[in-house]
């Protein structure tokens, strides 16, 4: 790791005016990612603005048809949420299933969905149920969220508060986790809102979460598994390494969204 | 078998301080002015260095030294050694490549040395090792063994034209050849045993001191085997004299077999140390660094043909394999593919002719060396899948098939050179297929089936050998060094007990096994016995720890030893009591004269010995004593192991239902101990035929599996719970009839997996590691 200088704000106004400040400052929360990162020397932030602790990103309430989650708040702390397993069951499953134990205490859900790893687990919760980003700006709708492979939406120095995930009628997820890293080889949210509206989104298989239409409007018209036979997505624009070829992944997309819908019910 | 004593499920006494966090590691050990290296390492798979310029990096904050291949020639520090010489079938002698501790002309692999920063802290000797500059001029790479004779390929090494280090043949190939051309039935199968990296939990260091005062050299180093460590060093590589060189082997976190090995590292911080005047030079691994430079297992392209007649009898065998050794020769890398893989392609069955011949080639990769079952994983990998596949093909059942080739009398000479002593092999068969219900298999399947997975069923009957020896036989075949072990057993005036050995324990427990063995001999318990390795200090010479050699060859080492300790305390005991010498006997931590009340005491005995006040005439002071022993002949553990298997049709993801292996590895001094071995063993072999695959990128000759992220190590939610059991045929060759377990798991489990997967989706076409996609694409091939 290089040397860089370690800030703790107070307050997210603060942590805005560090970042601010600094010649190349970076956010850390969790530091799941970065650390690792800085670690083997790939990223050199002169400055670290920690937020992890501040108590105004903690948090999940739940009312008025809507769970919203603080940007910090861990994810084990939402997979453990008896209010997260009551109200949408799909997204605590989803954070039980992200990393191990330890990523699980450490790693918060502002940081994932900043970092937009095209396997991360988050992505696709946030897309799939149709959440709403907060950040020290302004709201920011989750489809308009992630932009690409590791880009967001999120301008220079703002900073995710909060997440705020519409109860659906109902949800699912499914993931195919890599063999090696355990990150989203596939992983599919599919959920039915209470107004009927449909929503399957993809993470893992493309350089960035991405919705199925095809998936969506056949789920609407029958909502079961069987709905999705035959619906593929195209492998030319998805992800190949040596843990799967495109169109393995492609195959994995249809398989996982009608497992997410099984889980659903 | 006392409370204590062989055969007791002894909890590990070494365990207390792992567990509790106050283990002493190599990285642990601070000394006086410690110094930090960093390597500077070659981005390149294969490049010409046209200059190296350190003169920012010596102007860098906190630097010591900046030092390179140059300085290392022109102190005359010798390249690194293979100490295993293996003669082509031509007759001519392996040729090796130069290989120096750092590279001075030419980088052969991603990783390779070409400088080294020495620090007053590593995160300024990282950060000075980013300032030194290396011109380089990239030239083409080769990574695939297969294709590394081929005319175009780049060379590795100009002292080996067209990348062969040798071409080399055992057993009879004209018999070979009589027997296919005379078969009912061949069966003829194309294998990949995939190239693996250890990954020891400890990642590798060195810390080198050296003494201007009595120019005397100390190196902690995370290492199996310290003599020979310091025995290559001194005598070979020529960086200090073996008198004036210890070599300490703390507490080591895992080894596997990478750890054998004398590396450019350790030598280099050696060197260094004097280099700087003598402020000890220390260097640890990261994570990233053992994936690049720590010598890898297996990579293995083999093509096997094995003959069957009429009554599906095994007529021949014949094996053709290209070992790939990576950019230079590791310390035993050519013995591995040649005397520990070919020697065993008999297996469990009697053959009357094999013929194998071995291509072992250069490529621009990593070392490849030995790795838990060494050679012996890739020859039972050969058979078992053969012996499946011609299950499969001659419509006969796989259990049967092997019962019906089993070598029954014993002792057996195969026609690859080994003599098996013992063994029963229906025994751990019967037992296996009794455990696995067997019976029961095809309404599993038909219920899996209902559930929409494919469920499969897959054998493998392995044989090894351990205790590499004798060492008059070895050393015919090549090895720079005999494979004996010696041992010391001192008892203290109190009557406490150490045992020094040459054997070193880097997870295997020797701290509770060999005090067993005390224990069960002189009664002394156990926490009054002290193990002592590691340091050549205190021991005087040994072998070191691999090729699951501690059992048979170390214990029978210290046995050796105790029986002379006994000798001498009888004779005292006798003195004293006044009894005849014949008629002592020692039991129960007592030496009693038979058949009457009078005893002594053990601590009397050694305070007697000690105090010498009333000794037998003529009799030396003292209770110490010390023993080489040199084996007869290898040992040969054997087993089943039987792997059943769900296959979901629609990822390709396989599940392990379960697996169970009933080993015969003779007589078993802790069972818990030797239960774990298994369990580690198979994960391991589990991990290689699932999981673990290493990478090389086939035109830039990168490592594109160079972190756990792209890696897939094992985890305990990737594995069944086993069941693990044991047959027992006494090994006649040592003195308590052990055979070794610390490989077995390795060794069998690999084909027993690919043959339940390949089973369940009825296609045998399939390569390690048996990922989600291969799966799944094999199933679609048949479909």
């Amino acid at each position: 790791m290089y040397e860089t200088t370690y800030h703790r704000p107070g307050s997210i106004a603060e942590a805005a005016a560090m970042l601010s400040k600094a010649a190349d400052g970076k956010l850390l929360a969790g530091g799941q990612t970065l650390i690792p990162t800085m670690k083997q020397r790939l990223a050199s932030p002169s400055d670290l603005v920690d937020i992890g602790g501040l108590a105004e990103l903690q948090g999940i309430t739940v009312g008025g048809g809507t769970v919203t989650i603080g940007a910090g708040t861990k994810h084990g702390e939402v997979a453990g949420s008896a209010d997260v397993a009551a109200a949408i069951p799909a997204l605590g499953a989803l954070a039980e299933g992200i990393g191990d134990p330890h990523v699980r205490q450490m790693g918060t859900l502002g940081g994932s969905i900043a970092n937009n790893d095209p396997a991360a687990d988050y992505p696709a919760a946030v897309v799939g149920l149709g959440a709403t980003v907060t950040t020290s700006k302004r709201t920011i709708a989750g489809d308009d969220f992630f932009t690409g492979m590791f880009e967001t939406a999120l301008d220079e120095g703002e900073i995710v508060t909060k997440v705020a995930f519409p109860v659906p009628a109902k949800a699912g997820y499914a993931k195919f986790p890599n063999p090696a890293s355990r990150y989203a080889m596939v992983g599919v949210m599919v959920s039915k809102g209470t107004d009927g509206a449909v929503r399957v989104a993809v993470t893992g298989a493309g350089p960035c979460v991405f919705r199925v239409p095809a998936m969506e409007a056949a789920l609407a018209a029958n909502w079961s598994p069987a709905a999705l036979d035959g619906i593929a997505v195209s492998a030319a624009d998805l992800n190949a390494d040596i843990h799967g070829s495109a169109e393995y992944r492609a195959n994995l997309v249809t398989v996982m969204a009608k497992r997410a819908v099984a889980a659903a019910g | 078998m006392g409370m204590e004593g062989i055969g007791a499920p002894v909890k590990r006494k070494e365990d207390r301080r792992f567990i509790t966090g106050r283990g002493r590691y190599t990285d642990d050990i601070a000394l006086k002015d410690m110094t930090y290296a960093w390597f500077v390492r070659s981005p390149h798979a294969h490049a010409r260095i046209r200059s190296i310029d350190t003169s920012a990096a010596r102007a860098a904050p906190g630097v010591v030294g900046v030092l390179t291949g140059a300085d290392l020639a022109g102190d005359k520090i010798g390249g690194l050694i293979c100490g295993w010489m293996i003669h082509s079938k031509d007759g001519s002698p392996m040729k090796a490549g130069a290989h120096p501790a750092i590279a001075a002309e030419v980088v052969k692999h991603v990783g390779d040395q070409v400088a080294v920063v020495i620090a007053e802290t590593r995160n300024q000797a990282r950060d000075a090792a980013e300032l030194v500059v290396v011109d380089y001029e990239p030239l083409p790479a080769i990574v695939d063994p297969a294709k590394s004779r081929a005319a175009a390929a780049p060379q590795v090494h100009p002292e080996a034209p067209g990348n062969l280090i040798y071409n080399w043949g055992l057993g009879d190939e004209a018999a070979t050849d009589a027997a296919l051309a005379g078969a009912a039935r061949i069966v003829t199968l194309d294998m990949r045993n995939n190239r693996l990296v250890p990954n020891a939990i400890e990642p590798r260091a060195a810390i080198g001191a050296y003494d201007p005062a009595e120019e005397h050299y100390t190196l902690y180093n995370t290492s199996q085997n310290p003599h020979v460590a310091r025995l290559v060093l001194s005598a070979f590589v020529g960086v200090a004299p073996e008198h004036k060189l210890r070599v300490v082997a703390p507490d080591v976190g895992g080894g596997f077999g990478s750890k054998i090995f004398i590396y450019p590292e350790e030598t280099v911080c050696l060197w260094a140390s004097r280099r700087i005047g003598g402020r000890p030079v220390k260097w640890t691994a990261d994570r990233s660094e053992s994936f690049l430079v720590d010598a890898h297992g297996r990579d293995h392209v083999t093509h096997a043909e094995m003959a069957f007649d009429a009554d599906n009898r095994i007529l021949g065998l014949k094996v053709h394999t290209i070992a790939n050794i990576g950019a230079y020769m590791s310390t035993f890398s050519s013995s591995v593919p040649t005397y520990l893989y070919a020697t065993l392609l008999s297996g469990q069955y009697d053959i009357p002719a094999i013929y194998a011949e071995v291509d072992a080639v250069y490529t621009h990769t990593a070392p490849v060396d030995a790795y838990r079952g060494a050679g012996r994983p890739e020859a039972t990998y050969v058979v078992e899948r053969l012996m499946e596949t011609a299950a499969r093909e001659l419509g006969v059942d796989p259990a049967e098939l092997r019962r019906r080739n089993f070598v029954r009398s014993f002792p057996h000479q195969t026609p690859v050179i080994m003599a098996y002593d013992a063994g029963d092999y229906e025994a751990h068969l019967d037992a296996a297929l009794k455990i696995a219900d067997y019976a029961g298999f095809a309404a599993r399947k038909a219920e899996a089936k209902a559930r929409g997975k494919l469920r499969g069923i897959g054998f493998s009957c392995y044989i090894e050998a351990c205790g590499i020896a004798p060492s008059q036989a070895v050393g015919s075949l090549g090895a720079g060094v005999g494979l004996w072990e010696s041992a010391e057993v001192r008892v203290n005036p109190v009557g406490t007990v150490e045992v020094l050995t040459g054997c070193h324990s880097h997870g295997q427990g020797h701290e509770t096994t060999y005090a067993q063995l005390v224990n069960e001999r002189l009664g002394i318990p156990i926490d009054q016995i002290s193990i002592v390795h590691g340091d050549t200090d205190k021991v005087q010479f040994g072998m070191g720890t691999y090729g699951s050699r501690s059992g048979a060859v170390g214990m029978s080492a210290v046995l050796k030893a105790i029986e002379k300790v006994e000798a001498k305390a009888k004779k005292i005991a006798a003195h004293l009591m006044e009894a005849s010498e014949a008629d002592i006997v020692i039991e129960g931590g007592e030496l009693k004269v038979a058949g009457t009340d009078k005893s002594l005491p053990f601590f009397q005995v050694a305070l007697a010995a000690y105090t010498a006040h009333n000794l037998p005439a003529g009799m030396e002071p003292g209770l110490k004593e010390g023993a080489f022993y040199d084996p007869t002949n290898f040992t040969f553990p054997a087993g089943t192991y039987i792997c059943e298997v769900e296959i979901d049709p629609d990822t390709g993801k396989t599940e392990i239902c379960s697996f169970v292996a009933v080993d015969d590895f003779g007589k078993i001094i802790n069972p818990m101990i030797v239960e774990g071995q298994v369990h580690g063993g198979v994960t391991q072999g589990l991990g290689q035929a699932l999981l673990e695959n290493c990478v090389y990128d086939e035109e830039s000759g990168q490592l594109i599996t160079g972190s756990m992220m792209d890696y897939a190590m094992p985890r305990a939610s990737d594995v069944p719970s086993y069941n693990v059991t044991t047959t027992e045929t006494v090994c006649p060759g040592n003195p308590l009839g052990m055979k070794g377990c610390g490989e077995a798991g390795a060794i069998g489990s690999p084909p027993a997996l690919i043959n339940a997967i390949t089973d369940a989706i009825g296609n045998n076409d399939l390569s390690m590691p048996a990922t989600p996609e291969k799966v799944w694409r094999a199933i679609r091939a048949v479909a």
